[in-house]
């Protein structure tokens, strides 16, 4: 089975004109066991240069090869520029505490695009669980595109984040106006505490008078306790069209003893979820843009 | 219409000057690496200043469909802390080739001392080396000498007057530039620089090639719609709109894009992937919105003194 880095190394020879294939070809093999990190800085500084930012083409067997090499690995919406930093950094090698401090110094130094691109490469680098940290640092950033990184159609935060790192990330996701969908591992890592740090949350902007996104409800479901239960019955009663949607989505799932009564309320909402009509995926598609 | 200011430093700035901007009709900004008021003391904040123009003020300004572009140097100013000059000049390479660097900038002479002298040719030489354009800080005191001896040095060190952009000039300065074949930077800031009527009547004695202005703005009483203002008084003073197009949008693009780090493409059709990431409030993607600067508040204080 071919590694990342050869998956990714194919993809580029496949779509970049001959003099870009060939200047990163030549790049990789520089940066390849060099003594020091010099080459691998310029390089990865010239990407943008040299290989420019278009999308990254990739067909449906691409997509099944890139998941039975790294299970999670999302590569669909990345961009040439972004490939080719993943790939050189893969290239440069070296042990995993030289490849952790020389990615760990070009963090300190990254553009916008290189912190997207580097975080986006981080299911990809030896001893995922040295990047714990970094990641944490990621989902500090105030860019939303950055955050995104961390969070969106990335396997990492999933498999390596305790769960309150986990719970920050999704409360801040709302909180920046991001979107929870794309984050991998949502449905099994829902945890009683998160739960109540996302009612919490309704409670202070229904406080200030503002609204909240539909997919907060998501989250309450499965932990709901009498207090959430209350709020879900609050949404299905007061909610806009999309959040009595997710609200009858949340009680559905409810296993709390009040839950199917409280749905019950709304025969058809109730017919709906329950015919599989309403589904989370469909709201997604319809309700949140596109990451 | 649309413009450019090719310096001015948001980092000092608020969303405020932002949304202005952006209604104003400023679709591109050049954030020039300076003294940030009080000295630094160590390399670690120049790194993190510097990473703070390719990093978060870029995404800052994105936010209000603005593309912010920087260029990365050592100031004069704080060349003269030699120990912190030494340090910053081993990094500026990490960072001169990074994404939207337009060029080595600003650099030159503040009080003109020896040091600063080694450290503008060394960065000069560094320029060369990375085939970048210039942009030169032009001095406050003794200006029209720290001038003519910035443009000699280029000259010294082999670099073509048109790939440097000379700064903050006056009618004392302008001809000279001009006659040397530099591009010739205007300021347009309250008290030290260019008063806007000033510069109407230098684009009326000297023309618009080779000239376009700026706002400077920073953490000092000055104004970030400096531009799209003085584009307006030129308007109201008769000066002919092919002129006002090139010293506010035309001749910064021209000077700039030499450097291969700016294209007019960049805020007119960005890729695909700085769409989904970086450019959701772009205004311009979005069907643009009139440019307007003729509200009440702005008017009253068109005239930039």
């Amino acid at each position: 089975m071919p590694t990342p880095a050869q998956l990714l190394q194919g993809w580029l020879r496949r779509q970049l004109p001959g003099d870009a294939a060939g200047w990163l070809e030549a790049q990789a093999a520089v940066v390849g066991g060099a003594e020091t990190d010099r080459a691998l800085f310029l390089a990865i500084s010239l990407v943008h240069r040299r290989i420019g930012k278009a999308d990254l083409a990739l067909s449906a067997a691409d997509i099944a090869a890139a998941e039975a090499t790294r299970p999670g690995w999302r590569p669909a919406g990345w961009s040439l520029d972004q490939a080719a930093r993943i790939f050189l950094l893969l290239a440069a090698g070296g042990s995993p505490t030289r490849f952790a401090e020389r990615l760990e110094q070009m963090f300190a130094t990254a553009d916008v695009g290189e912190l997207i691109a580097f975080y986006r490469g981080l299911p990809l680098y030896p001893e995922q669980p040295r990047y714990i940290q970094r990641a944490g640092e990621g989902l500090r950033t105030n860019m939303k595109a950055v955050f995104e990184a961390v969070a969106h159609n990335n396997p990492y935060p999933a498999e390596q984040f305790d769960e309150h790192r986990w719970n920050q990330m999704v409360v801040k996701a709302l909180f920046i106006g991001s979107t929870l969908y794309p984050i991998e591992g949502l449905e099994r890592r829902w945890n009683p505490d998160l739960t109540h740090m996302l009612c919490d949350y309704a409670h202070e902007r229904w406080a200030a008078g503002r609204t909240v996104s539909y997919e907060l409800w998501r989250g309450v479901g499965p932990h709901a306790d009498k207090a959430a239960v209350d709020d879900l019955a609050r949404v299905l009663d007061n909610g806009g069209p999309v959040e009595r949607q997710a609200a009858a989505l949340a009680l559905r799932e409810s296993p709390h003893r009040d839950a199917a009564s409280i749905l019950g309320r709304d025969p058809d909402l109730a017919a709906a979820v329950h015919g599989g009509r309403i589904s989370w995926d469909a709201l997604a598609a319809k309700h949140s843009a596109p990451t | 219409m649309t413009y450019i200011d090719p310096h001015i430093h948001m980092l000092a700035r608020t969303t405020t000057d932002y949304e202005a901007m952006a209604a104003a009709g400023i679709v591109a900004i050049i954030e020039p690496a300076f003294w940030i008021g009080q000295p630094r003391t160590s390399v670690g904040s120049y790194i993190d200043y510097l990473s703070t123009l390719v990093g978060w003020e870029r995404f800052r300004a994105a936010q209000f469909g603005i593309r912010h572009y920087c260029s990365i140097g050592l100031n004069s100013k704080e060349a003269n802390n030699e120990r912190l000059a030494e340090e910053v000049m081993q990094i500026l390479p990490r960072f001169l080739l990074k994404e939207g660097v337009v060029a080595v900038g600003e650099i030159g002479y503040d009080e003109q001392t020896p040091t600063e002298d080694k450290y503008f040719r060394a960065q000069l030489e560094l320029a060369k080396e990375l085939n970048m354009l210039v942009q030169i800080h032009t001095p406050h005191r003794d200006k029209k000498r720290g001038t003519s001896r910035s443009m000699d040095v280029c000259i010294e060190h082999k670099l073509a007057p048109d790939r440097v952009v000379v700064d903050h000039n006056n009618e004392e300065t302008a001809q000279e530039v001009l006659d040397r074949g530099f591009w010739a930077g205007f300021t347009i800031y309250p008290g030290t620089k260019m008063g806007n009527e000033r510069m109407v009547e230098i684009v009326r004695r000297y023309g618009s090639e080779h000239i376009f202005i700026n706002s400077s703005a920073d953490w000092g009483v000055s104004d970030p719609l400096a531009v799209p203002k003085t584009a307006q008084l030129m308007r109201e003073r008769g000066i002919a709109e092919e002129h006002i197009r090139r010293v506010t949008y035309d001749n910064a693009l021209k000077a700039f894009t030499a450097g291969g780090q700016m294209a007019e493409s960049d805020w007119l059709s960005p890729p695909a992937i700085d769409q989904r990431t970086l450019f959701e409030g772009n205004s311009v993607l979005r069907g643009g919105q009139e440019p307007r600067i003729e509200g009440k508040r702005t008017k009253e204080r068109m005239l930039i003194e």
